[in-house]
């Protein structure tokens, strides 16, 4: 039986070395890029050199940063078969964190685009979407549990082929010292829902290949992304696309921009969230 | 389009764009063998012994199990040379769990091997070797992680899933998280230590159904990783099963239902 450990020698420490070392050449599908500006697929527009983050984050896996105030963040579906999940807290302070209640209740809108503010329950705003070419999202439905991934695939094992988006979650946070507790509700991005007139829930997918969102982050942030398919995804296969994620500096919305006065309710979590910037020396 | 693959979970069928890891190859030689029981007599011993569990975890994935105190647990290398990333804690207080320096520091020697005592960050121990049929047992070479993979291998290695993944994965069923993660044992790993203080993971020198055996020596949880890794010899290149079989002394089977 010729078998896979028949191409490295292994059988001492300086041979084993030299066999781990060979495979730093080795590129992936999925993974990140560092240093960042060797991102192979930069967004329009963008200096490379100015990049801090750019990933292409597995079908099933999921991705976690700690981003500075103004940092955009943008997330690509080249595939249109993505579904970002998508957690943020306040770096500084983790219990802030995203609210999807507020988010929603408090701009009078259900259904995430560009200007929309993701709002914290302490009524700050912790990022805005700056750009959508998708308008496939959705506040509703939250991400995939063990419970409902083993409904629908027969299985969320962490190592397995239909891991959940709770699981996913949870391994994010620990890497942040947070826990269970610590996962609130999330958003998700490049699959859409509709709430029909009687309230059921339609699953309306993506937009296509090719669609991204930015967000600006409003504060310093702690970011959890996930990408697993959508919880009311209809296929009982487990197809989600590669997530591609990049980032780099900029301004939080600030007087003077036209989305600070946007609507009196965001204007006033704007302010908000430069008061707590600016107590801190932010 | 996305790569994808085939797996059968149950009786379904699921196609899955998800990169996961590789298993064993057909073909591979697989003893799922039987309980290791303490002392000379070890087979007359294990016959005797009650099985409270007896369960197989497949490759890559976790596992956890709390034994009683007297308790033994025979961990079956089934597939041979697959790494069992081991810890342990106190099942009653978890902030008292496994410490590789106090177990290494007590025995004065950097290999596990038959009548290791398994020693807690307060020195008291937890569990004991009781049965072992591998040289000497790791407990220096720690768990892989995605993250670490990127430094030992290279980056394209971050998306694949590791040990402290499975560790967190596990942890978490038990209410605990990162914090509680410590240095751990690689039962039918290699990790010799060279002169000169060269070490690294080299090939195994367990086989198919070669086995340990841990007597509890308190309550504990212990919670495994079924090591993932495709990139060094720890698992042969060639992810296989683990056997966990827990057994009570006759004896002790007798006193709980009294
Ligand atoms: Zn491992």
């Amino acid at each position: 039986m010729t078998s896979i450990a028949d191409d490295h020698q292994t059988d001492s420490v300086l041979a084993a070395r030299a066999d781990a070392r060979a495979q730093a050449v080795r590129t992936a599908d999925y993974m990140p890029y560092r240093p960042a500006s060797t991102s192979p697929v930069v967004p329009d527009g963008v200096d490379r050199n100015s990049l801090v983050w750019a990933e292409t984050v597995a079908p099933g896996g999921y991705t976690h940063r700690v981003i500075a105030r103004g940092t955009r963040l943008r997330l690509d579906d080249p595939t249109g078969s993505a579904c970002a999940h998508v957690i943020l807290y306040n770096a500084l302070e983790t219990n802030e964190r995203l609210n999807v209640a507020d988010t929603i209740k408090i701009p009078w809108q259900a259904y995430l685009g560009t200007g929309h503010p993701l709002l914290s329950g302490d009524g700050r705003a912790l990022a805005t979407i700056t750009a959508d070419t998708s308008g496939r999202h959705d506040t509703f439905c939250g991400t995939s549990t063990d419970e409902s991934a083993t409904a629908r695939y027969g299985s969320a094992a962490p190592e397995g082929p239909s891991p959940s988006g709770r699981s996913r979650f949870l391994l994010a946070a620990a890497k942040h010292g947070l826990s269970g507790r610590d996962l609130p509700p999330s958003v998700s991005f490049f699959q859409g829902v509709h709430v029909e007139a009687d309230g059921g829930l339609t699953f309306t997918g993506s937009a296509g290949e090719g669609t991204h969102v930015e967000l600006v982050a409003e504060l310093p942030l702690l970011v959890l992304i996930v990408n697993v398919p959508h919880p009311l995804d209809p296929s009982n296969d487990y197809l989600v696309g590669p997530l591609r994620v990049h980032a780099w500096p900029g301004a939080p919305t600030l007087p003077g921009d036209p989305q600070f006065t946007a609507t009196p309710e965001v204007n006033r979590a704007y302010l908000n969230s430069i008061d707590y910037a600016e107590a801190r020396g932010l | 389009m996305t790569a994808t693959t085939t797996h059968t979970i149950g009786d379904r069928v699921i196609e899955t764009t998800v990169p996961v890891g590789a298993h064993y190859a057909e073909g591979t030689i697989l003893d799922p063998n039987g309980p290791l029981a303490s002392g000379a007599d070890a087979h007359a011993d294990a016959d005797a012994d009650a099985v409270v569990l007896d369960e197989t975890v497949a490759p890559l994935a976790p596992w956890s199990a709390r034994l009683l105190a007297g308790q033994t647990l025979t961990i079956v290398d089934v597939g041979g040379n697959q790494s069992a990333d081991f810890l342990v804690y106190n099942a009653q207080d978890t902030l008292e769990r496994y410490s590789t320096p106090d177990t290494l520091a007590w025995q004065q020697n950097a290999y596990l091997r038959q009548g290791s005592i398994l020693r807690s960050n307060l020195g008291r121990p937890l569990m004991t070797v009781t049965g072992n049929e591998i040289d000497r047992q790791d407990t220096i070479g720690g768990a892989c992680s995605k993250e670490s993979n990127t430094l030992r291998y290279g980056f394209h290695t971050e998306h694949q899933h590791g040990c402290r993944e499975n560790f967190l994965a596990e942890a978490a069923r038990h209410g605990l998280g990162a914090r509680d993660l410590v240095s751990n044992i690689n039962w039918f790993m290699n990790v010799p230590v060279e002169a000169d203080g060269t070490l690294g993971i080299v090939d195994g020198m367990s086989a198919p159904g070669k086995r340990v055996a841990l007597r509890a020596e308190m309550d504990v949880l212990v919670i495994v990783s079924n090591c993932p890794q495709m990139n060094n010899p720890c698992n042969d290149f060639n992810c296989t099963p683990l056997r966990m079989i827990v057994t009570s002394p006759a004896l002790a089977t007798k006193e709980n239902h009294a």
